[in-house]
Order: C-alpha cells, then sequence, then structure tokens
C-alpha cells in the first residue's frame, strides 16, 4: 500500500460514519487537515494581531507582511475597488497557502491535492466573480466577451472564444492547483520509492533528488497559493472595472 | 519544462516499479466520489469559519495595528519636524542677535572715533591759533626790534665818538655834527649789516 505513490491521496474516515440525509459527511482525514490549518492560520493572525507595539515582534511582523502583502497584491491587479473583497482573498490565499504547506510534512495529507476541493473554491469563485460583474454592470458585463478594437469578420469566433475562455476558467484554476500538488507529491513518493528499491549502492541518486525536489515543492507550495489568489484577483478586476 | 520532468519521470517510475503495485492499482484516489460530499461540506465549513473569523476579528485589528503605527509614525515626524523648525527659528533670532550687536559695536567705535578725531581736530586748531598767535608776536617783536637796531646803534656810535672825540680833544664836540655823520656812515654800510 505505502509503495504506492498515489495512496498518499486516499481519503479515509476517522471515526464514526455521519450521515446527513443522503449524504456522508464523516470525518476524514482530509477535514483533519482542513482543520489543522484553519486553526494554524487563525492561531498564527491572533497572536500576530493582539498586541500593538510600534516594534512588532516576530510574529505580529509575519501578520502584518502578509497583511500588506495581500493588500498590494490585490491593490495592484484589482485596484482599488476590490477592497471589500480583501478579506475573502486574504482568508482563500491563506487557506490554500497552509494546506500546500501542510502537504509539505512527510505522512500527512493534502487537502488541495484533490480535484474536488479546488474545483469548489474555483467554482465558488467563478460564481462569485460573475454574480458580481452582472450587479456591478447589469447586461453591459457581457461586454466582456466582445473586445474593442476586434474586426467585425472576426468578431463572431472571437466572441466564441471568449465565452470557452471565460467558462473554462474555473476549470483551469482548479486544476492547475490539484495537478501542480498531485503531480509534486507523487513525484516525491516515486523518487522515495527508488531510494528504497535502488538500496544503500544506488539510492544516493534518488534521495539527492529528494532533497532538491523538496525545496521545489515548497517554492510551489507557495507558488501555487500565490497564482491562486492572483488569478481570483484578475478575475475580480474584470468584474469590477470592465475595460476590455 | 519542469511539469514535463514530472510526468516522465511518473512516466519511468510506473515502467519501473509496475510490478509493485499492479496488484492495487486503483486510479486517482480524487475521482473516487465516495467522499466528495464530505469534502465539500469541512471545506465549506472550514473556509467559512475562517474567512468570519479573519475577516471580522482579526484582520480588523491588523488593519488598525498598522494604521495605528503609521499614524503614530507621521505624528512622530511631524513632531521632530516642529522641533527641527524651531531649532531653525531660534539659530535665526541668535544669528540676528550677533548680527545686531556687531553692528552696534562698529556703530560705537565708528562714533568714538570719530569723536575722538574731532577733538584732536578741535585741540590741534586751538594749538595751532596759539602758535601762530606767539609766532605773530615774536615776529613783531623781531619787527620793531630790528627797527629800532639802527637807532640804539646809532645812538651808541654817536655817543661813543662823542666821548672819545671829548677825550682825545678834550673839548665838546657839537653831537648834532657826529649824529650826521654817523647817519650817512650808517645810510652808507647800513645794508652791510642788516641785509636791507
Amino acid at each position: 500500500m505505502a509503495a504506492n505513490p498515489m495512496s498518499q491521496f486516499d481519503v479515509y474516515r476517522i471515526g464514526p460514519e455521519i450521515k446527513v440525509g443522503a449524504f456522508d459527511i464523516s470525518f476524514t482525514n482530509a477535514s483533519l487537515f482542513m482543520i489543522l490549518s484553519t486553526v494554524s492560520v487563525l492561531l498564527i493572525f491572533n497572536l500576530g494581531s493582539k498586541k500593538n507595539s510600534i516594534l512588532p515582534n516576530k510574529i505580529q511582523l509575519l501578520a502584518e507582511l502578509s497583511y500588506t502583502f495581500v493588500s498590494k497584491m490585490i491593490s495592484d491587479t484589482a485596484g482599488s475597488k476590490a477592497k471589500p473583497y480583501f478579506a475573502f482573498i486574504f482568508s482563500l490565499f491563506m487557506f490554500v497557502l497552509f494546506c500546500n504547506m501542510f502537504g509539505m510534512i512527510p505522512y500527512t495529507f493534502t487537502v488541495t491535492s484533490h480535484i474536488i476541493v479546488t474545483f469548489v473554491l474555483a467554482s465558488f469563485i467563478f460564481i462569485g466573480v460573475t454574480v458580481i460583474g452582472f450587479i456591478k454592470h447589469g447586461f453591459g458585463y457581457l461586454k466582456l466577451f466582445v473586445p474593442s478594437g476586434v474586426p467585425a469578420v472576426l468578431l463572431p469566433l472571437i466572441v466564441v472564444i471568449e465565452i470557452i475562455s471565460y467558462l473554462s476558467r474555473p476549470i483551469s484554476l482548479s486544476v492547475r492547483l490539484f495537478a501542480n500538488m498531485m503531480a509534486g507529491h507523487t513525484m516525491m513518493k516515486v523518487f522515495g520509492g527508488f531510494v528504497i528499491s535502488l538500496g544503500i549502492v544506488g539510492g544516493w541518486l534518488p534521495l539527492s533528488f529528494s532533497v532538491a525536489l523538496t525545496g521545489l515543492e515548497i517554492l510551489v507550495a507557495f507558488l501555487q497559493a500565490y497564482v491562486f489568489a492572483i488569478l481570483t484577483c484578475i478575475y475580480l478586476n474584470d468584474a469590477l472595472n470592465l475595460h476590455h | 519544462m519542469v511539469k514535463k520532468i514530472y510526468f516522465h519521470s511518473l512516466f519511468f517510475s510506473f515502467f519501473f516499479i509496475k510490478e509493485a503495485f499492479a496488484a492495487e492499482n486503483g486510479g486517482m484516489p480524487q475521482l473516487n466520489p465516495e467522499f466528495w460530499v464530505s469534502q465539500i461540506f469541512w471545506l465549506i465549513l472550514t473556509f467559512g469559519i475562517m474567512y468570519l473569523v479573519l475577516s471580522k476579528l482579526i484582520l480588523p485589528k491588523i488593519s488598525k495595528n498598522l494604521e495605528s503605527r503609521k499614524s503614530q509614525i507621521l505624528e512622530n515626524i511631524e513632531a521632530a519636524e516642529k522641533q527641527r523648525e524651531d531649532s531653525d527659528a531660534k539659530l535665526k533670532e541668535y544669528n540676528e542677535i550677533i548680527s545686531k550687536s556687531k553692528l552696534e559695536a562698529n556703530s560705537i567705535f565708528n562714533q568714538a572715533r570719530e569723536n575722538a578725531l574731532k577733538d584732536i581736530d578741535a585741540k590741534k586748531q586751538v594749538l595751532d591759533k596759539q602758535i601762530d598767535n606767539e609766532i605773530a608776536e615774536a615776529e613783531k617783536e623781531i619787527d620793531t626790534l630790528r627797527k629800532n637796531a639802527p637807532d640804539k646803534i646809532n645812538k651808541i656810535a654817536i655817543e661813543t665818538s662823542s666821548e672819545l672825540l671829548q677825550k682825545l680833544i678834550g673839548t665838546e664836540v657839537n653831537n648834532s655834527s657826529i649824529s650826521a655823520i654817523v647817519d650817512d656812515l650808517s645810510k652808507r654800510n647800513g645794508d652791510k649789516y642788516y641785509g636791507n
């Protein structure tokens, strides 16, 4: 079982089966790591916002740097109109980042390596952004699909392409995160398996690879959380400042 | 590029150790819908709680902290600026006082010098006048002396010559004839003695 590089993605029930109607909402290892991520985020940021000293201590600095990092990211990509959505994007970034980072600890479960989780997040963003766009611009939001300065002959084609690209947003957003996480973790598992199968003689090469991959995966974990958040900002920018 | 390497390695890994898990190869667990509902439920629950707590409690506090720090720093900068301005004003005042007192000292010095010069001038004038007067008086005296000198000499000559004659001849000689001779002589030789 442990040799299968995909077995790390198995979801299994912890504790009894909980059923609400026809739905199984049992507590699983995925739920455990979602709760762990949430609790650590809340703990860190609660500690980081408790005291207000002019010279911040380490944890306060961490919280404030994250705050300014995300707030700068939002104002850079979506402008000042996106301020009411700051808390959502901040939570999104932190949730994805912590789930990714928890996955980097050996023997843990990576919540974001499951397509259903990333897809729910991405669809929520997609639906939310679309609703915001229609509230802000009414049917004028449909102008998003009609870029200005396109020759009339090409317009039908362009509109179709734009609509397809718009509709594929939740898929691309969710698959990007899920695939990156899954591929990285599978790679690490595979190289770990090589270390064992090649033994003390030949195992050093995959081991060094494993070490390098761990560093790369930590980078990817951060980068994918960042990409997820910044793409959300870009979609939000389309909905808030309609200028195509 | 990185992804390509991933998938290549994935492919090779399957190639190498496919025997190891050929028996339990059930595909991707991600596509098994058994726990999808549970994952969605827990995702919404945890993410919702996280969002609510962050947006209602924690983020406003952090933002307030940042704001208060910013304002405090601005206040401090303002205070520092104010103090600098104050010190600048003080420095200016000080410089003004110094330059004013320098001017004052200069003017006092100049006045004193002028006064002294005036004093000296006045005294010099008085002295000059005195000297001039004295010179004039002396000249007058010399003049009178010079004027009187020939007469006296003549008189002495007359008296001496009359006495000489008296002793030589034993008779009194008429003074008037002697004086006529002396006058005549002095007129002729006067130039030799007095230079006029």
